[in-house]
């Protein structure tokens, strides 16, 4: 007899809560969108973060709610973005982005950087070891961000390989200088220089820079560029790649 | 002893002198997995936090009233049961009802339902024969000495991050040599409040 006592008290105790668990998810379930399923299922399910939500349920639950767009998937491109519109019921005309990097890297070294091979840590010693103050490390530390193998140092420059880039923006996250942008992949006229000093000084230490001299500004036609902390910008919704800005900068800070 | 030095004594032990993390070595699993960040450390921590004062509050009645004083060998299977169970309600309690609290914890809850921490706090309570109250500031100093090493221990870890480790200390080994230092300057702690 005795042993029937303690089984019983954790037998009806189980199933005290068990029952609880199951009337409380009954009653205080929170209706779900069904759409949002059927989002979900569309999502790559890499959980990269690079559409700005925790994971692709965040943004699944998102979209569903009507707070997104459904072309922020990078991983997924354009096809799963055709799905997710197909889902919603709506047309989808959404262009490919890929990782780029605002410095050709022309600066001179200003010391010779012998630690480690990072480009936080050569960041943290007095700004990096070029002269300019806002120009790539070079050693890789979006090369080792990137999952997907798309970046790669040649020459001491970073180069991306845009066909293997999805766009995820890890990159962008871990370059101390915040070189890397995100942009539209058929963007063919971008600004490679990223210094924000004035002119004389930025001529000083680089031979490939920006000196916000505001040529291609008055050059352009479809007004897509404009000047901001002293370096050109290209708005690459209004830009038609004609090409004029790229033979009016002096500076070869335009390709 | 009045009931004030010993609730401030039990915070200071709870917090410092024996440490959850540091001197029981209990929940060292979410120590070493969710200490990369800060920030994702403290919303760990509260949780923990929460779900022990919670299952403090739930456990001790229940050993109190229906496993004194015969059933006492059932203490750790149905702390377990229950522990779990109040889990998965405070998490669709807070689905349901306070949806910013569930945003921000909600992905930590399920991590904790069966985690030692929680499940040593209301044991070591019953063994230290303390009465509700106490069992009850006893759980939330816990909670927050496990705060303090979390978080402590997230900024030594970012640290470690911009560090030149050797090849063979890389990743787990470092982390736990950093644990192991962190928990050392904790033994500095022993002693105070008796």
């Amino acid at each position: 007899m005795n042993i029937l006592v303690p089984v019983l008290i954790v037998a009806v105790m189980g199933l005290i809560l068990g029952l609880g668990l199951a009337l409380a998810s009954k009653f205080m379930a929170v209706p779900t969108d069904e759409r949002e399923a059927k989002i979900r299922e569309c999502l790559p399910g890499a959980n990269c973060g690079a559409c700005g939500y925790t994971g692709c349920d965040g943004y699944a639950a998102a979209i569903a709610a009507g707070e997104a767009e459904p072309d922020k998937c990078a991983p997924g491109g354009v096809s799963t973005a055709k799905a997710l519109g197909e889902v919603l019921g709506i047309e989808i005309s959404s262009t490919p982005k890929v990782a780029f990097v605002a410095c050709q890297r022309n600066s001179k070294e200003k010391y010779e950087y012998t630690g480690k091979k990072s480009c936080l840590s050569a960041s943290l010693v007095h700004g990096g070891p070029l002269e300019c103050q806002f120009g790539c490390i070079g050693l890789g530390d979006c090369v080792a961000a990137c999952q997907f193998g798309a970046i790669s140092i040649q020459d001491g420059k970073v180069v991306v390989c845009e066909d293997i880039c999805t766009g995820c923006g890890a990159c962008t996250t871990v370059c101390p200088k915040s070189l890397i942008s995100i942009v539209p992949k058929d963007s063919k006229t971008r600004v490679l220089c990223s210094n924000c000093h004035k002119g004389p000084n930025v001529v000083k230490v680089c031979t490939t820079s920006c000196i916000a001299c505001g040529m291609c500004v008055k050059i352009c036609e479809s007004d897509a560029i404009k000047l901001e902390n002293n370096v050109a910008v290209i708005d690459p919704d209004k830009c038609i790649n004609c090409g004029k800005c790229k033979n009016a900068c002096k500076r070869k800070a335009i390709v | 002893m009045n009931s004030t030095t010993s609730i401030v004594s039990i915070l200071l032990a709870g917090i410092l002198t024996n440490n959850m993390v540091l001197s029981k070595f209990l929940g060292i699993c979410p120590f070493l997995g969710v200490s990369k960040k800060v920030n994702t450390a403290f919303s760990m921590s509260i949780a923990v936090t929460l779900v022990m004062v919670i299952a403090t509050a739930v456990t001790w009645p229940i050993y109190t009233y229906l496993l004194m004083p015969n059933f006492t060998y059932l203490q750790t299977v149905v702390f377990i049961l229950v522990i779990a169970a109040i889990v998965q309600l405070i998490e669709i309690v807070l689905k349901k009802f306070i949806k910013p609290i569930y945003n921000a914890l909600g992905i930590y809850l399920p991590l904790i339902t069966t985690n030692c921490a929680v499940l040593g706090i209301t044991m070591l309570n019953i063994t230290d024969g303390l009465n509700f109250g106490l069992s009850l500031v006893n759980a939330l100093s816990a909670g927050l000495g496990f705060m303090l090493a979390m978080i402590l221990f997230a900024g030594v870890r970012s640290k470690l991050d911009t560090a030149d480790i050797p090849n063979f200390l890389k990743g787990l080994p470092i982390t736990l040599i950093a644990a192991a230092l962190v928990a050392l300057s904790f033994l500095g702690f022993a002693g105070i409040g008796g």
